[in-house]
């Protein structure tokens, strides 16, 4: 391990790398904090750049930094306006805009700042011990589990971004899977489903289909309802912490990391649910008199959940570096980045290019000593960004979509394809299907279609789900994933329209 | 039916047709060695389609209760929201992405973001100008120079 740090320290300590880290966490926080744009918008926006730059450590290190950013940024935006800019931070306005109400919105920043360096630090700790771990382990896997195992993750994200209605998440992924099969496979070279068109010979573009997903609906969000976001008066200053206080909190930050961490590893369950979890566990276990000031600016409020949303980040990168398989839609969006750049993240990765994990995990600890050190003295600077008006910002968030579809394909057709699926993405969101399963779909679709067709010729028929007994252990939970959430909310709901009979 | 539910059956006929392709129109067109693997190209979408017919299946016919949820925006109420703004911005985007080619960049970015703008209610016309102008210097300069990707600067009919 030693001897991967000091790869991952050479690497990540050239100029170049550096100046990705700091450019990246400085355009993350900067764009993360515009509200309604997320990390998922940002980092398809910024994948163009990313992908021409050539090299993959660089790349996904640059990438890391606008996601950290991002997240930063977006607990700024959620302190100060109320108006959280992505959905992970939503737990942070609770208490963080009530102390900047009072007045102590230098305070507020400071905390956040605090609590997402410690947890994005601890974090990436934890990612250096149980990512090679893990790894060591998959690489006892054949492709028919590898096919088991993506089975597993699209239904654990199915069963949990589907907020109760699993029929609608699982039916968005494999929507996600039958555009995946649009184009050339690499398997059979025919062309599949085309419906003759030249332009999808190659299949769907990622990157259009991501900023289709999340930053057009998000952007005509914008235009269709103007957020108001209410002023928080006065500037940012007085950004100590007192000693009483860092005590208070230092508690709720090695918890938190530690369980923001673990949730962020399960797929699908990601920043949002760590940042819930982290408030509601710190509210149940805080004292009589310390629970009372949650919700009106407690600064245990604001510091759980920020610790634990950085801590997710960080450990939704774990099943991504390790077996290839992305648990949530922005670290999706990062394996298409990087698989366009010629590198396959899975077990593999740690062997044959060290220098890209260990470097990433660099980055992680200098991206979030930037955050630190560079950002927080910035903020009162940066935060007059808020104050672009929404007449230049929307046109020009419309133009960077579309710019960064057009330059990956270089193919005009590629931009009507963008509105297309924008339009059908945001007729999507109206009616409450979840979005992120689509593209995790989409982006895992190939890979699961070759390992099935491995297996399928290496035991020459579907024996193989029986006669080894991991996938079939595996399939059994991808199974009991899906049914078991509608079978709970069944019977939950038969006894409770039992109740309701009773009387 | 609510707006869901009529997703769902938009889906389901998506499956079919996809369903249809896979089960009867893609083996003929087989090589006959192919024939003899165990996996074929129809098979993976075959069972997908499976799939995909019965997840929307379970929500056309409502077998999964679940509460309605309301989210940002009502969709029961478009009209009180800026529909009209959001429908000409995506006219326009279309409308860029017909003329990106031959109206070359420049042309076309400029107008773009300063007519964007002014949908949006920006009565600053030379603020509006000078803004457009420079962000579409700078990115044509991005993408040209820096990560040297062909843009074509100018319309047709003016040289490359």
């Amino acid at each position: 391990m030693l001897e991967g740090l000091l790869i991952g320290l050479q690497t990540a300590l050239s100029i170049q790398n550096l100046l990705m880290v700091i450019g990246g966490c400085l355009i993350g926080t900067f764009i993360g904090m515009l509200p309604g744009l997320g990390p998922m918008s940002i980092i398809a926006i910024m994948i163009p750049v990313a992908i021409s730059m050539g090299d993959p450590s660089a790349a996904l290190i640059l990438l890391a930094g606008v996601y950290y950013g991002a997240i930063f940024g977006g607990s700024t935006s959620s302190i100060l306006l109320n108006a959280p800019g992505v959905a992970g931070t939503v737990a942070s306005s609770f208490d963080g805009f009530p102390m900047a109400r009072q007045g102590k919105a230098g305070k507020a920043l400071t905390i956040a700042a605090i609590a997402s360096f410690a947890g994005g630090t601890i974090g990436a700790v934890l990612l250096m011990v149980f990512a090679p771990m893990l790894s060591s382990v998959a690489l006892l896997f054949h492709s028919a589990e590898y096919f088991a195992l993506m089975v597993v993750g699209l239904s654990a994200i199915a069963a949990f971004a589907g907020t109760g209605q699993v029929a609608k998440a699982l039916l968005m992924t494999i929507l996600g899977l039958i555009m995946a099969t649009v184009g050339e496979g690499a398997l059979f070279n025919m062309p599949r489903f085309t419906m003759g068109l030249m332009d999808l010979q190659s299949g769907f573009g990622f990157i259009t289909l991501a900023m289709a997903m999340f930053a057009l609906p998000e952007a005509l969000f914008l235009v269709l309802k103007p957020r108001d976001t209410q002023e928080s008066d006065g500037d940012i200053k007085d950004l100590r912490i007192t000693r009483a206080e860092a005590k208070a909190i230092a508690p709720v930050i090695g918890r938190q990391s530690i369980q923001g961490f673990f949730i962020g590893v399960l797929p699908g369950a990601g920043a949002t649910i760590a940042s819930f979890l982290g408030y509601a566990v710190e509210r149940n276990i805080a004292s009589k008199e310390e629970q009372a000031e949650f919700g009106k600016g407690s600064i245990k409020g604001l510091a759980a959940p920020e610790t634990a949303n950085n801590a997710a980040c960080t450990g939704s990168f774990v099943p991504l570096l390790t077996l290839g398989i992305p648990g949530s839609g922005t670290t999706a969006i990062l394996l298409g980045a990087l698989i366009a750049l010629n590198v396959t993240p899975g077990p593999r990765l740690m062997i044959d290019e060290p220098q890209i994990f260990w470097a990433v995990i660099m980055s992680m600890f200098i991206g979030n000593l930037v955050l630190l050190v560079l950002n927080l003295p910035l903020i009162p600077y940066i935060a007059k960004v808020l104050s672009i008006p929404r007449n230049f910002l929307i046109p020009f968030i419309l133009f960077f979509t579309l710019m960064g579809a057009y330059i990956g394909q270089n193919n005009a057709t590629e931009l009507l394809l963008l509105v297309g699926f924008g339009i059908f993405a945001t007729i999507l969101r109206f009616a409450d299907y979840p979005l992120a399963p689509l593209l995790i779909g989409f982006i895992l679709g190939g890979m699961l279609e070759n390992n099935f067709a491995r297996s399928m010729q290496l035991y020459d028929g579907v024996s193989f789900i029986w006669e080894r007994p991991m996938t079939l252990g595996l399939l059994v939970i991808a199974a009991i994933l899906i049914i078991l959430p509608s079978y709970r909310s069944r019977r939950a709901r038969i006894r409770a329209s039992g109740i309701a009979d009773g009387d | 039916m609510a707006l869901d539910r009529w997703i769902g059956l938009v889906l389901l006929g998506v499956c079919l047709v996809y369903g249809y392709a896979a089960w009867f129109t893609m083996d003929d067109m087989l090589a006959p060695f192919m024939q003899r693997n165990p996996i074929w190209p129809s098979t993976f979408p075959k069972v997908l389609s499976l799939l995909g017919i019965a997840a929307s299946l379970v929500i056309v016919l409502g077998l999964e209760k679940g509460e309605a949820k309301i989210g940002d925006i009502d969709y029961r109420k478009l009209w009180e929201y800026n529909l009209g703004q959001a429908l000409l911005l995506l006219g326009l985007m279309v409308l860029y992405a017909l003329l990106l080619r031959p109206a070359g960049f420049i042309l076309s970015t400029s107008g773009f973001l300063i007519l964007g703008s002014v949908i949006l209610g920006e009565r600053r016309f030379i603020l509006t100008v000078i803004i457009a102008a420079i962000a579409t210097g700078v990115v044509w300069y991005l993408v040209q120079v820096v990560l040297g990707i062909f843009l074509r600067p100018l319309p047709v009919f003016m040289g490359i």
